[in-house]
């Protein structure tokens, strides 16, 4: 279990994470979306006390992490693939990470095969590729066998076969009563892994839900309609509450009526439709919508061009 | 995946446990080893090639101005200095900057005592091995100067001998020190050398006559004060030099350990 309240870090002028409250809560994986920039990180290392709020607290499994006696037991993370010297070995570094807490060899061994680094185990870390890396940290989360586990961006660098193993570790950990924490930002990912989400957006939080209700709140369908006599439906339909959007000529969107609707009008009117289909928005859609005003970094079309092309 | 929790009730972080975790990142680090043994080669090796030129009549070398056989034999104390001063950077400020001391820190979230077991890892192998290395680096140089060498029974040369691992070791925390607070092994490194060997130098250059009195307790002055057998005007004594010297580590491992308990890590 983990519990942010009111969580607030400030550098400088700059607020990188804004009063985040939230949950955490075992036995399921809790995706922390938010677009680069968001503050995941942050929060996560104040978590588990690698930086130091401004404000509010955070705890693991009812304290702050940096209280328990052995804090390698009650939280695993990976915060960054490349905290690890690249002069040692992953075994060395393991051992040295379990040493501190009194976790035996053995363990350290076990580890080494969960996460399939056996051959590459005494090699220099240094040497490792992103995938290999991200693997070590691993490892390194799973060292004490931990109740809650802290993983920013697990997946990143890894292949499509680690990207499904990882998915299945933390199902898997999730399913034996573990608390799962990870960050991305993508949201198709979150989709197939984690059942509830905490979705931040410049440092504050957007939404606390389950995957399932994120999608719903965030989406709403719309209607393609395609007819010959476009125009003249387009005046059938067009009202207050609905928005109507040309796709191409003779095709345009609906927003804000249902299919059976716009179907209906067209029949009473003797229109003749071509296609009525209901879109669904994908989840990485649905994700920017909620996210769009509170993205850090984000593409804008260069103004000097805009103009140039409406002059010519 | 099996649960350690109930195999080993005894989890806990421990100060001695720490050091064990210490212990084993001292030694599985190729550059730390290799470091160590340039060290101490360059320690024993100056003061051999120092010793063999006493009565030599030679005016280069690092025994040219030295008439003890026993300060020619600890000649490399200097230089050792600057090398082990190295070492315990690296060992500190390589955390840094590889990123291992956020897995560090998140295994001893309380972190000091990070730091005091670095520091007594440290200490216990450099000591004893600068302590082995300082009585080679003595008895060689007796050997070699022959007739005129000292022997250990001579007033002073036992504790010159001793304060010769002392300071090297001392140089070394200082250098771990620096790390944790300048958190850059460049930035450290250059600080070590900085304070072993240009401060005093520069000093003495701009400092008025009647301030030169203040230059005895520069660090590396009260540092050459340890190491010496006799005592010559104008220094401190041995004592007085290893209080003052002393105290400078000190002052440096409270503001490291000030950065280390209040910085983001």
């Amino acid at each position: 279990m983990i519990e942010v309240n009111e969580l607030t870090k400030r550098y400088g002028t700059k607020t990188a994470v804004d009063g985040l409250t939230f949950t955490v809560k075992p036995g399921i994986v809790t995706g922390f979306l938010g677009p680069n920039g968001a503050g995941k990180s942050t929060t996560m290392r104040m978590i588990l006390g690698l930086d130091r709020p401004t404000s509010g607290t955070a705890t693991v499994n009812g304290r702050p992490y940096a209280e328990h006696s052995a804090p390698l037991k009650q939280a695993g993370a990976l915060l960054d693939a490349k905290a690890v010297h690249t002069g040692r070995s992953a075994y060395h570094h393991l051992l040295a990470m379990a040493a501190t807490t009194g976790i035996p060899k053995s363990r350290v061994e076990e580890v080494i095969d969960i996460v399939g680094l056996h051959e590459v185990a005494k090699k220099r870390a240094g040497g490792f590729s992103l995938g290999m890396g991200q693997r070590l940290g691993i490892a390194s989360a799973l060292l004490g066998d931990p109740e809650v586990l802290i993983l920013d961006e697990p997946t990143n660098g890894l292949d499509p076969e680690g990207v499904l193993w990882i998915r299945n570790l933390m199902r898997d950990l999730a399913a034996r009563g573990r608390t799962v924490f990870v960050s991305s930002h993508l949201m198709s990912e979150m989709a197939l892994t984690a059942e509830h989400l905490v979705v931040v957006g410049k440092g504050r939080l957007i939404a606390d839900v389950s995957v399932g209700e994120f999608i719903e709140q965030a989406s709403h369908d719309s209607v393609v309609v395609r007819s010959p006599r476009s125009v003249e439906l387009h005046d059938l339909i067009a009202g207050p509450g609905v928005t109507v959007l040309s796709v191409e000529r003779g095709a345009f969107e609906v927003s804000g009526m249902s299919a059976a609707d716009v179907g209906e009008r067209a029949a009473a009117a003797g229109i003749p439709l071509h296609e009525l289909s209901v879109r669904k928005p994908s989840l990485e859609e649905a994700f920017m919508e909620l996210t769009k005003d509170a993205v850090e970094y984000h593409a804008t079309n260069s103004p000097e061009l805009a103009t140039a092309g409406k002059a010519a | 995946m099996s649960t350690v929790a109930l195999r080993y009730p005894t989890l806990k972080v421990t100060q001695a446990r720490v050091m064990k975790s210490e212990w084993i990142k001292f030694w599985s680090l190729r550059s730390t080893v290799i470091t160590l043994a340039v060290s101490v080669a360059v320690f024993i090796g100056i003061g051999l090639l120092a010793a063999s030129m006493i009565g030599s009549g030679d005016t280069n070398g690092p025994g040219a101005d030295l008439s003890s056989p026993v300060d020619a034999s600890l000649a490399g104390v200097g230089l050792a200095q600057l090398a082990f001063g190295t070492l315990g950077v690296l060992f500190m400020a390589g955390e840094y900057s590889t990123g291992m001391i956020r897995s560090s820190l998140a295994a001893v979230p309380r972190r000091l005592p990070v730091l005091w077991a670095k520091i007594a890892v440290f200490s216990a192998v450099v000591f004893v091995i600068a302590l082995v290395a300082a009585a080679i680096a003595f008895t060689g140089g007796q050997a070699i100067a022959g007739d005129a060498g000292a022997s250990w029974s001579d007033p002073g040369v036992a504790r010159a001998v001793i304060g010769s691992a002392f300071v090297l070791t001392g140089s070394g925390v200082l250098g771990i020190g620096l790390g944790a607070l300048l958190r850059s092994t460049p930035a450290a490194i250059s600080t070590v050398f900085g304070v072993m060997f240009l401060l005093s130098g520069i000093a003495q250059l701009l400092l008025p006559d009647s301030w030169s009195s203040a230059l005895q307790y520069f660090p590396s002055n009260a540092a050459g004060s340890i190491t010496a057998v006799t005592t010559s005007d104008g220094t401190l004594g041995p004592w007085a030099g290893l209080t003052v010297f002393a105290g400078y580590l000190v002052a440096v491992v409270a503001a490291a350990a000030w950065r280390l308990r209040h910085s983001d890590a």
